[in-house]
């Protein structure tokens, strides 16, 4: 049997193997990475079906004609500072800053909701024009991409509101940290693939 | 002697609230995060629309743009490094993207070959491409 003798100096250079078990935190942050790794696998097969659908669009409106860049760079801009005030969020927890937190949150959700109104008017503008997921399997491929990362939306900001409950009611918990830590890596996760949404369906939309 | 070390399962007490200086730091990053992302999705906005650059490279230079990005986003805000503790992470991401990658590009190299395979439109009365 190994026995680990604790050197100071000497452990911080201890290979991972020696190094006794990892921290909880590193631990489930790793499986809440797993987690979002599929959730990516998820959104890449339908980004790929996307891809192969674009063009067929049953002689209805292509993206050209439906997109609006306007919308898509504030709706970028609103997730992107989401994403920030996400992270100063984050940075409150760790230093204990209860006021910090909340007011960081109240900007996370507000962003998001924002971002997810947006989103919300330009599906009803699309389907008003006769443009429904009905229409093409462009537009079917279409509403089921960009559907799917708005339901994710909306399930972070479902996250977010529990979150707060939580803090309130039990305090800055080692658990509750956590969570917290999580719902973070979750929203930048979201962030990412909304970066490859409005590259690949938005911006080369209004190009092709 | 040494077991001391182990007596509670690690993490599971709450980490030291960080310092003035650490929490200003944290900030500092997340900030070089927030102006680089801001930076990259402005130069595709710009890219998307400018006559000033040869066409057909446009979607290449917007995949850079997003690649970068994405890089940015997992540096500066979900914080993955090379030290020891993201290891795993950095494995795991690897794995991600290879199968994202044989996915995506699996389904357009197949889906694109059925395609040249398939007799003209017309003949099949299928409306599938305009």
């Amino acid at each position: 049997m190994t026995v680990v003798v604790a050197i100071p100096g000497v452990h911080s250079a201890a290979p991972a193997s020696e190094a006794g078990p990892a921290p909880k935190r590193i631990v489930v942050a790793y499986g809440f990475w797993i987690f979002l790794l599929s959730d990516i696998v998820m959104f890449a097969v339908l980004f790929a079906s996307y891809a192969v659908l674009v063009q067929a669009t049953a002689g209805g409106p292509k993206g050209m004609q439906l997109f609006n860049q306007r919308t898509v760079a504030i709706e970028t801009a609103c997730l992107l500072f989401s994403s920030y005030t996400c992270g100063l969020m984050l940075l409150a927890v760790n230093s204990r800053r209860r006021a910090g937190m909340y007011l960081a949150a109240l900007l996370t959700f507000a962003l998001g909701g924002a971002f997810l109104a947006l989103e919300l008017r330009e599906f009803a503008d699309m389907i008003a024009r006769g443009a429904g997921p009905q229409r093409s399997a462009f537009l079917s491929a279409f509403f089921t991409l960009v559907g799917c990362h708005g339901l994710h939306v909306t399930a972070g900001l479902i996250w977010l509101t529990v979150m707060m409950a939580q803090v309130a009611i039990k305090g800055f918990q080692p658990r509750v940290e956590r969570r917290l830590l999580c719902f973070s890596l979750f929203w930048h996760a979201l962030d990412i693939i909304w970066v490859w949404l409005f590259t690949f369906v938005y911006l080369m939309g209004v190009r092709a | 002697m040494t077991d001391a070390r182990y007596d509670r399962a690690p993490g599971d007490q709450s980490i030291a609230p960080d310092s003035e200086e650490r929490a200003s730091s944290g900030v500092l990053v997340y900030t070089i995060g927030l102006v680089l992302a801001v930076g990259l999705t402005a130069t595709s906005f710009w890219a998307a629309n400018t006559s000033l650059l040869w066409n057909p490279g446009v979607p290449l230079g917007l995949a850079v743009l997003a690649i970068a990005q994405m890089g940015v986003h997992l540096v500066f805000f979900l914080h993955i490094t090379t030290g020891p503790e993201s290891t795993n992470n950095v494995l795991a991401l690897a794995f991600g993207v290879l199968i994202v990658f044989l996915v995506v590009v699996g389904s357009l190299v197949i889906m694109a070959n059925l395609n040249g395979m398939m007799p003209p439109a017309e003949l099949m009365n299928l409306h599938m491409r305009h």
